[in-house]
């Protein structure tokens, strides 16, 4: 029987998540007895190519460019989990969310403290268009589990797979389960 | 403030002089520190803070709660449309755009050179007659568009400057002829409006004893008319048997459910008898001072009632040794709400009466036991103490000749919406809806919303439903509904007045009127999935479980309510999709694409 | 057990409790735990959070505020009533702005614990992100209103205890903020570190400065233990 296969990606994250994943040290063994690491920056596979069974979504959507890739995991992945304070509430990028887009980009790009000269706003075709505020992944698409944690720790990312890969509702213990 | 800058700190000594510099008369004091200055800015609260030796939070607390208390200067003619469901049926929007064209004021906004100032209000109380609007104080029923520019012109004309916001302007303007407000009673009924001697029920109170006059109340079976029918001889009862040195009389004249104005024809029909009533419940429970505590909507009411109550001091009917029994001395004071639909909830009135935001008090202890300043306290409804009046007066035994078998008397009904004859109707409990719709002549009703929007939604297949409290209780709020109207967006527009008006003590409420109001308006727009509308569903079951007072416990009834009786209203906008964002990513991006000035990336829209 | 005592039924428990205790203070008192967020043991109730909701001889009510009378029946612990209170910390985390991450108050924080402790782990109601004002002026506490769940323990002990009033609501419904007694700033009142005001709230709303990260993230109050494990460790807000 073929082994499972797992997606990975990062929006409006830090990758930290991805670290926390990596942090599970030998156990990365394991996990890829368990499964096959599919479309992910950690094997550098661009596009989706065939079903996958679980998705790990990290970050939230700050432009279009990261709703697009969300939507694609949605459409790609048998269960899809929204991991990380990003990802759930849309963490420190989210802090822009009280501001208000063109007063946030004005402060960067234009009248911050750290601007010499004129500046100005960066207008590249091939920039994503940001949103008017970030959003948690599952205001985006449905999502079936929350992993939550900024970011969550290895071994609550180990536990968690461990539980899904092995058919257990994956509710993480007490002690894991924190949203610091 | 004056335009250097100053506070006027005359006015603010003057107001604060008048109430003797009693923090619980602070409402009093900010009324009129209001009506002289237009509006309570920063620097007013901290100069009226030091007059009074309170903190300034602490009058913060209070005076930025009330919707009707400006925080900043308006126009000279601040003026209020209602928007509500049946003022928007009525055209109300047409009248505010008209508005809006006239004064040259936006919503929200004053006009440029500071003549005009316009808002939004709830419910003013004349649902049979919108689209209806308050300007300074003063009501306009019946508006159309056509009559708006005479209306600005004749007020622009209007240079009083005696105030800052001169108060009924249209009284002495002679065009402004929508200044008097018809009292539309179009079925008076054999109780309160039967036949109106007055003072025939207090003189025969004046020869009971107290507790003659409780028993007879309780024989009559009356339960209080504000719709909760909580039996008001019990009430009484309990309230004079509570130890203490003072008790105290209230007359609930907060008639803030939207689609009532019942209240408003008794006290201006028929005020004698509510006072009599109010003297009587004096004489049965021994307080020595009665309070009408009345929307800031009907300020209009004031000089009349006020007239009224020097007629009965004059008469001897209030002041000391009323109708010469000794030691019976008992007076009434009219106090002013300021905007707050949550001040009809007993509790949270008798919070305002103190100077403070009206927020719902726990209970126990409830108020018969500790209620106004610390004293047993009955809070009434003006209709309440008007049917114990007639109850002394004819007796208990012919008020039990009308209404059913738990629900004993008439019912004042204000009824409103798609009707040719919407008015006020004094109709026997135990009426039929099917009865009432013809009265009113609604053929076509698609549902009648009974009770306000806190009561329920009533569908054409149970209008052989009766107005009694063991059927359809209601305060008195009717309002008619045609085959035209929409289910839905009508319950969102009560559910934004529920967000609106929660009072922000508890959670459920305070967050949960307004995520119901976002969740109901996803469907309304055609984003909403099964999935929403079961989360909605049990997001309105947790707030009604939850929530601390009766207006958040019956916030989610407009939604629970048509979801029951028109799932299909519901079906018709469901989408087929599992899942369906909130918003779109085309709107969400819209300002990045004019501040960056490209296009979309390869998205699929929805 | 004196005269004046009796007992009530919690969740099938007999609990001792006294003429004029509250149904909490009285679970309290016998190691019973309501959860609760406005609740303080020091404070008069207030009513606000309505996560002690309870089955009260079958009617709705909050224990902070339900004085105990003999023989009454309390229902705190089942689905219902803990799904309740779900839907209730879910309001609160998207009705202000909490980023955990970077809160100091994070492992200490009453709305964090009594989210892990009902197993919340993400919110699904929409997040409203509201503008709220941050107060740094004062010397040695910190006001960030991102967090304030409107509790009203920093207004009760400075009005109650601290005989001071330096905080008070302004607005109402979602509108409805934490006012400060003062026309500019915390740092214009009389507001002092070691007042019981700045000791008592539950989240990182009120924060004493140059107290941060004194206890390394991941070794604090909550990490170690759930709320209500120990019910006498309520005011973790205390630096001594």
């Amino acid at each position: 029987m073929a082994k499972p296969r797992l997606a990975t990606c990062s929006l409006a994250g830090c990758f930290g998540c991805h670290m926390s994943l990596l942090d599970i040290d030998e156990r990365l063994v394991e996990l890829l007895d368990l499964v096959d690491l599919d479309k992910s920056p950690l094997t550098d596979k661009k596009e989706f190519d065939r079903p996958v069974d679980i998705g790990l979504v990290e970050g939230g959507c700050a432009n279009d460019h990261n709703v697009h890739t969300l939507r694609q995991f949605r459409k790609n992945c048998r269960i899809l989990v929204s991991v990380g304070a990003c990802a759930i509430t849309g963490g420190v990028p989210a802090m822009r969310n009280m501001i208000g887009l063109k007063e946030c980009l004005e402060e960067a790009y234009i009248t911050g403290p750290t601007i010499e000269g004129k500046g100005m706003i960066p207008n590249d075709e091939d920039l994503p268009l940001l949103l008017d505020r970030v959003y948690p992944s599952h205001e985006v698409v449905k999502i079936d589990y929350f992993l939550p944690g900024c970011p969550p720790s290895g071994e609550a990312i180990w536990f968690f797979l461990k539980a899904l890969l092995t058919g257990r509702e994956p509710d993480l213990p007490y002690r894991m389960l924190k949203y610091d | 403030m004056d335009p250097e800058g100053q506070v006027d700190t005359t006015t603010i000594e003057d107001a604060v002089g008048k109430f003797g510099g009693a923090r619980d008369r602070l409402m009093d004091i900010l009324q009129e520190i209001h009506r002289r200055l237009g509006c309570l800015e920063q620097q007013t609260i901290s100069a009226l803070s030091a007059s009074l030796r309170i903190p300034s939070a602490e009058i913060e607390d209070a005076a930025s709660f009330y919707s009707f208390f400006n925080r900043a200067p308006k126009g000279r003619f601040h003026i209020r449309l209602a928007r509500t469901p049946v003022s928007l049926m009525k055209g109300a929007d047409d009248v505010a755009r008209a508005f809006v064209a006239a004064t040259g004021a936006q919503i929200g906004g004053t006009s440029a050179e500071g003549d005009f100032s316009l808002d939004w209000a709830a419910d003013l109380g004349m649902a049979d007659q919108e689209p209806s609007a308050l300007i300074n104080g003063a009501p306009f029923p019946a508006l159309a568009p056509s009559d708006v520019r005479t209306m600005v012109e004749e007020l622009r004309r209007n240079r009083d400057t005696t105030n800052a916001l001169p108060l009924f302007p249209g009284s002495d303007a002679s065009g402004l002829k929508q200044s008097r407000i018809a009292i539309n009673l179009l079925g008076p009924g054999p109780v309160l409006f039967g036949d109106k001697r007055s003072g025939d029920g207090l003189q025969k109170a004046l020869r009971l004893s107290p507790e003659e006059i409780v028993k007879e109340i309780v024989k009559a079976r009356l339960r209080g008319r504000g719709g909760a029918g909580f039996p008001t001889g019990l009430k009484w009862r309990l309230c004079r048997q509570a130890v203490a040195e003072t008790r105290y009389v209230v007359c609930n004249a907060d008639e803030g459910e939207p689609g009532t104005f019942k209240d408003r024809a008794l006290l201006t029909l028929a005020p004698d008898l509510v006072l009599d009533g109010m003297t009587i419940a004096a004489r049965a429970l021994g307080a020595r001072q009665g309070v009408i505590y009345l929307r800031a909507e009907y300020a209009y009411l004031e000089a009349a009632l006020r007239n009224e109550l020097d007629k009965r001091r004059n008469d001897g009917l209030l002041g000391a040794n009323i109708g010469g029994v000794n030691d019976f001395d008992f007076d009434i004071r009219i106090q002013f709400g300021a905007g707050a639909y949550i001040c009809g909830e007993e509790s949270a009135l008798l919070e305002s009466l103190e100077g403070k935001r009206g927020a719902p008090r726990d209970r126990p202890p409830f108020p018969t036991d500790r209620g106004y300043l610390g004293y047993p306290t009955a809070v009434d409804n003006v209709e309440t103490f008007a049917c114990a009046a007639k109850v002394i007066e004819r007796g208990a035994a012919w008020f039990c000749g009308f209404g059913t078998a738990e629900s004993a008397g008439t019912k004042l009904l204000s009824i409103s919406g798609d009707c040719p004859r919407p008015g006020v109707y004094e109709l026997p409990f135990g009426t039929t809806l099917n009865e009432l719709l013809d009265l009113v002549g609604a053929s076509d009703a698609r549902f009648v919303q009974v009770g306000g929007p806190s009561g329920q939604c009533v569908g054409a297949k149970d209008y052989g439903r009766r107005i009694a409290y063991e059927d359809l209780s209601t305060g008195g709020s009717i309002m008619v509904f045609s085959a035209q109207r929409d289910v839905i967006a009508t319950a969102l527009q009560f559910t934004e007045f529920f967000a609106d008006e929660s009072c922000g003590w508890c959670v459920p409420c305070r967050v949960g009127t307004t995520l119901l109001k976002q969740d109901l308006e996803k469907i309304l727009r055609g984003r909403g999935t099964l999935a929403d509308v079961r989360a909605l569903e049990s997001l309105a079951r947790s707030v009604a479980r939850t929530s601390r007072c009766g207006l958040g416990q019956s916030a989610p009834n407009p939604i629970l309510g048509s979801m029951r009786n028109f799932p299909e209203a519901y079906e018709a906008r469901l989408q087929e999709e599992e899942f369906l964002p909130r918003f779109s990513v085309l709107e969400a991006s819209a300002e990045a694409k004019s501040i960056q000035e490209h296009g979309l990336l390869d998205v699929e829209e929805r | 057990m004196s005269d004046q005592d009796f007992l009530i039924t919690v969740d099938g428990m007999k609990v001792r409790a006294k003429r004029g205790q509250t149904i909490i203070s009285a679970c309290d008192a016998a190691g019973v735990y309501i959860p609760r967020l406005c609740h303080h043991p020091d404070l008069k109730p207030a009513g606000h959070c309505r996560l002690c909701s309870c089955y009260i001889d079958g009617r709705r009510a909050s224990a902070c505020t339900m004085p105990a009378a003999p023989g009454m029946v309390v229902v705190s612990n089942n689905e219902e009533l803990n799904n309740d209170r779900r839907v209730v910390l879910d309001m609160l985390f998207v009705e202000g702005n909490h980023f955990c991450p970077t809160c100091e108050k994070s492992g200490d924080c009453e709305l964090q614990a009594l989210a892990y402790r009902l197993g919340i782990t993400a919110p699904s109601l929409t997040y409203q992100w509201p503008k709220r004002e941050i107060d740094a002026s004062h010397p040695d506490v910190f006001i960030d209103r991102n967090t304030c769940v409107l509790c009203s323990r920093c207004i009760r002990a400075s009005r109650d205890v601290d005989g001071k009033s330096i905080f008070g609501f302004s607005g109402r419904g979602l509108g409805m903020r934490l006012n400060i007694d003062s026309e500019t700033k915390l740092s214009d009142t009389s507001f002092a570190a070691i007042d019981k005001a700045a000791k008592v709230c539950p989240v990182g709303c009120i924060v004493i400065k140059r107290t941060g990260y004194r206890t390394p993230i991941g070794r604090r109050h909550f990490d170690k233990a759930p709320i209500g494990t120990d019910i006498e460790a309520c005011e973790v807000g205390d630096p001594e």
